[in-house]
């Protein structure tokens, strides 16, 4: 096994100031043994993409509470590759309906976690799922 | 002493208890039993009669016996004329104020035609981006008898200055326009987290409307100092507590370096708490609350007027503590929650419906939601007698110890300079972020319960209704939007805008150039603009 440690990048996209869950997520990412970068609240999906390049990111977790997962969560792939980094796994969170979640699924988002999943489920997802890209 | 401490060694030593923490769930330990021995104070000084100082048992001698509370759904999805029906189903059904949700752009200072506003228009709240859409948002609403709320923030300034135009051009004097708009800028930094620009200039235009209110608009409350959403970022109920009140001292100081008499002012602010699950501590902090504000406004500031020293207050079940599992079982903790903020004093009360861990609700969510306060108000009985709690020991102890908590973190808030300087240093925003992450842990470890989440929780669940915003209205309220700006009077605007930046330079008071700007149909963007550009972008630190 590599040693790198997974580097997951953190990011909160859209207007709204909801980030008790993307905090409590990066701590506890952080506590499973991860490198964490947390981009902080208001980020725009280039900035996202910009991100996860430039920090070499293994995947981006995205936390949305604003309603607006549908537009943001495909622009942030889009722009993911369109920069040729289109193997980095996305996987996300927030108050996102279940038909919503399928077809984000469907979009090529690797999980949705909704309310109510536990820290632990989601530090042993990114165990289970996450590759080092390199 | 003696009496709780033996009856602790000896009978309840021998009796039973289950291998538990017993903790709020804020995690503050509770004895099992309190006694006169853990209330101290006399009643006067502590508690007072209703009506009277230091408040403790209510500010008003009738309380809900002289009338309810006001029952104020907070409403607003999709375009003005959406919201428009709901304000007038809400008021039909029995509501006595409206209180108005504005979507993400709105409250960040961006049109629906900005890149930045793409997904998010009328989708949290409704959309609204100029005079004319505030003008629909109220149509056929009685300015001078309904009194609204409006929760904006960085943007408040623009919004007030829209719905004063809109009620003067229904020839309804300033004077005469009541309401609270919640303004309360120090919360976004450390908690809400909308804002505009840095924390320094942002406390100014509070202060601008602070003073502005209080000598043009007499009857609006230009502040609602806001412990609900920190309570919300995961803050324990004495953070919420202490970090809320110390907001509060601080827009009393600056209005008062400002020049402002106290009591010209203090009378106007009013608060904003969460009601959480625990159903003793909430009702606790309510009374701490109003003890901690009326002694705080006479001996740290002289107040004389009684009003000025007294906490009146809105407050709203809290969010984060419903679930997405079993949603039903929310509307039980949304009428628990309520319950102790009544028997906790509450003016004005937000009930939250059971679908909204899921959505924005629907009406028939809604109306379960209101419906639950007309039944505490009508059938429960808890109205009749005026504070039913106050002299139990447990009540009376933990309203003591939450205040004598509180006033622990505000004096270390004092001694760093003030709350500009914590938030700047980060102390409030770690201390939520800490206490979030242990309740999480807690939850997680199972010392703390979720009904439906982490203990009786069952594999398939019936999905419930929920309320779908039409895609297509983001794309009508940008062609709104663009046909505002395209058939008003550009030069008049340019020039009036020119004004509210000269007066962000000069100092002068921002209101009266920003209420002649909207009135000349300059937008929430384009002020906005002005304050970037003249006040510089609040960045997120990022902590974690």
């Amino acid at each position: 096994m590599a040693d790198k440690r997974l580097r997951i990048l953190v990011a909160k996209p859209g207007l709204d100031g909801h980030d008790r869950g993307a905090k409590i997520i990066a701590r506890a990412l952080r506590d499973g043994g991860f490198e964490v970068i947390y981009t902080g609240l208001h980020q725009t999906p280039e900035m996202i993409a910009e991100a996860a390049v430039q920090e070499d990111a293994d995947a981006v977790g995205l936390s949305v509470l604003s309603g607006a997962h549908m537009t943001l969560f495909p622009e942030v792939m889009r722009l993911l590759k369109e920069r040729g980094a289109g193997e980095i796994a996305v996987f996300g969170g927030g108050i996102i309906p279940d038909d919503d979640a399928v077809k984000l699924r469907q979009m090529g988002v690797r999980q949705i976690f909704t309310p109510g999943a536990s820290t632990e489920d989601i530090v042993k997802w990114v165990r289970e799922n996450v590759t080092p890209r390199s | 002493m003696g009496n709780k401490k033996k009856w602790l060694e000896t009978t309840y030593q021998q009796a039973r208890e289950r291998p538990v923490r017993f903790s709020t769930v804020s995690d503050m330990e509770l004895d099992p039993l309190y006694t006169p021995d853990d209330v101290t104070g006399s009643y006067d000084d502590a508690l007072g009669n209703p009506g009277e100082f230091p408040y403790t048992r209510g500010v008003y001698g009738s309380m809900y016996r002289g009338r309810f509370w006001t029952m104020r759904q907070f409403a607003g999805f999709g375009l003005a004329e959406d919201t428009n029906a709901r304000f007038h189903f809400l008021l039909g059904q029995g509501q006595d104020g409206l209180s108005t949700a504005f979507d993400m752009p709105t409250l960040m200072g961006y049109d629906a035609d900005h890149e930045r506003a793409l997904g998010e228009v009328g989708r949290e709240g409704v959309a609204v981006s100029t005079v004319c859409d505030m003008a629909t948002l109220f149509d056929r609403i009685p300015l001078d008898r309904v009194t609204t709320s409006m929760t904006v923030n960085c943007s408040a300034s623009i919004l007030l200055a829209m719905y004063l135009v809109v009620a003067e051009r229904n020839g309804i004097p300033w004077e005469r326009v009541g309401g609270t708009i919640q303004n309360d800028m120090l919360k976004e930094y450390i908690a809400q987290k909308e804002w505009i620009c840095p924390p320094r200039p942002a406390l100014r235009i509070v202060t601008d409307m602070i003073e502005f209110c209080a000598r043009k608009v007499p009857r609006w409350h230009p502040v609602s100092i806001s412990g609900y959403h920190i309570r919300e970022a995961g803050s324990t109920a004495v953070q919420e507590l202490a970090f809320t009140i110390a907001d509060g001292i601080c827009y009393v100081d600056e209005a008062i370096k400002r020049g402002l008499g106290i009591d010209e002012f203090a009378q106007r602010l009013s608060f904003f708490w969460n009601l959480h699950n625990d159903f003793l501590e909430e009702i606790a902090k309510l009374r701490a609350a109003r003890r901690m504000w009326a002694r705080i406004m006479k001996d740290r500031f002289g107040a004389m007027n009684p009003k000025s020293m007294m906490l009146r207050t809105h407050a709203q079940t809290a969010g984060a503590s419903l679930t997405a599992q079993q949603p039903t079982n929310n509307v039980v903790r949304v009428a628990i929650q309520a319950l102790a903020g009544v028997l906790g004093g509450v003016q004005s009360l937000h009930t939250n419906s059971m679908d909204e861990t899921l959505a924005l609700p629907t009406e028939q969510a809604v109306m379960v939601a209101l419906r639950t306060q007309q039944v505490i108000a009508e059938e429960t009985g808890v109205t009749n007698t005026i504070d039913p709690f106050g002299g139990s020991y447990a009540v009376e102890a933990l309203t003591d110890r939450m205040e004598r908590e509180a006033n622990d973190y505000i004096r270390r808030i004092d001694e760093m300079g003030g709350m500009v300087k914590a938030i700047e240093t980060g102390y409030p925003q770690r201390e939520i972020a800490e206490a979030a992450f242990h309740f999480q842990r807690q939850l997680e470890q199972g010392i703390k319960t979720v009904v439906g989440v982490n203990k009786y929780s069952i594999p398939e669940e019936i999905p419930i209704a929920t309320l779908k915003i039409d895609a297509g209205i983001e794309e009508r309220q940008i062609q709104r939007v663009r046909k505002v700006k395209r058939e008003r009077n550009s030069a008049a605007v340019r020039e009036a805008l020119a004004r509210v930046a000269e007066a962000c330079r000069s100092g002068e008071n921002l209101m009266e150039p920003i209420c002649e700007a909207v009135r000349r149909d300059a937008t929430v963007g384009e002020v906005s603009d002005i304050f970037r550009a003249e006040f510089g972008v609040y960045k997120d630190p990022g902590w974690i």
